[in-house]
């Protein structure tokens, strides 16, 4: 029982870690790596760490993951261009990556490590239970505990800072290619019912409305808009 | 079950995110491929701690988390602000601290 749920779980790990390389879409790699999420879950609990996986499921499967699923889907998912800095790049990466592989093994297996053939030592039932990672965590590493909470006010912090309101963005920031990317993004002459204001070129743009709240808008940081032939308010 | 398995698919693991983070260029699967790799460390603590059967490794994997939550937000923080600046989202064309 205890080997069938370890495959199962194996291989539900190693397809969604293949998932979030091989997919195209980012918002399948997300997905995807959920599924290995759980798939790791399931391994600790088999590996009788059942806190550790109950924080997997709630942090990451349920927090980490629901931020990356609304940063994909504010920055969009753009397809990746068959374009190869480094010539046989998509060739070598797997081969190195298997080389990696072979030798993380060699490392680990060749280690003559005393219970890398067993099963590991009989364990009490309250191994790995809240109540004695709650004790390790409060006690014996205490000042590690500290330390990351710290930590992760920093990092809130750090985030706030990063990608709050820009509000001294010069006028030639996004000149050139990006900003002609989202033009051929647009789609031609739709309806004024677009969901998404920001994303739209001040070229493309009538003059703009004082109804509308200019800070939501990329496009209002640009200054003056461009004269361009396309001054049609739909 | 034998330790072995555990270590064996957690060193698989870290090859695929090695793997997606050489090949991929977005630096959102960049930042998953990353993901991976950090739980594969995290198996392979948890694996360990078993095998020794001492709880200790499992506060390493808890801490672990904690930094790959950091990591993910900082991380998130700086594509939104990449992306508020219409920088293109791709890590070959954003190369102005290479030099």
């Amino acid at each position: 029982m205890e080997e069938v749920l370890f495959f199962l779980a194996a291989i539900g790990a190693l397809g969604g870690a293949i998932g979030v390389v091989a997919m195209r879409n980012p918002l399948y790699s997300v997905l995807a790596l959920i599924v290995h999420l759980f798939s790791l879950a399931v391994l600790f609990l088999l590996l009788s760490s059942a806190f550790v996986a109950a924080a997997q499921v709630v942090v990451y499967a349920g927090a980490v993951m629901v931020l990356y699923v609304f940063v994909v889907a504010h920055v969009g998912g753009d397809q990746e261009s068959a374009w190869e800095p480094i010539p046989g790049q998509r060739l070598l990466a797997p081969l190195l990556g298997a080389a990696l592989f072979v030798e993380l093994s060699i490392a680990v297996l060749g280690s003559s490590l005393l219970a890398l053939g067993a099963d590991g030592p009989k364990i009490s039932p309250g191994f790995g239970d809240p109540e004695a990672i709650g004790r390790l965590l409060l006690e014996r590493f205490l000042l590690a505990f500290e330390a990351s909470s710290i930590l992760l006010l920093l990092a809130a912090v750090g985030a706030v800072v990063l990608a709050g309101r820009q509000r001294g963005l010069g006028p030639d920031e996004g000149a050139g290619g990006p900003s002609e990317r989202f033009a051929r993004e647009e789609p031609p002459a739709s309806g004024d019912s677009s969901p998404t204001p920001h994303r739209r070129v001040a070229s493309e743009e009538g003059p703009p409305a004082p109804s509308q709240t200019p800070h939501r808008r990329v496009a209002s940081e640009e200054g003056p808009p461009a004269p361009s032939p396309a001054g049609d308010p739909a | 079950m034998n330790i072995e398995w555990y270590i064996v698919l957690s060193s698989l693991l870290f090859a695929v995110g090695a793997i997606g983070i050489l090949i991929r260029r977005s630096p959102i699967v960049i930042l998953l491929c990353l993901e991976l790799m950090l739980n594969a460390g995290n198996l392979a603590l948890v694996a360990f701690s078993r095998m020794v059967g001492n709880q200790e490794g499992q506060v390493f994997a808890l801490v672990v988390m904690v930094v790959a939550a950091c990591e993910v937000v900082v991380g998130l923080g700086l594509i939104v602000a990449v992306f508020r600046r219409r920088l293109p989202l791709d890590v070959d064309e954003l190369r102005e601290l290479r030099g």
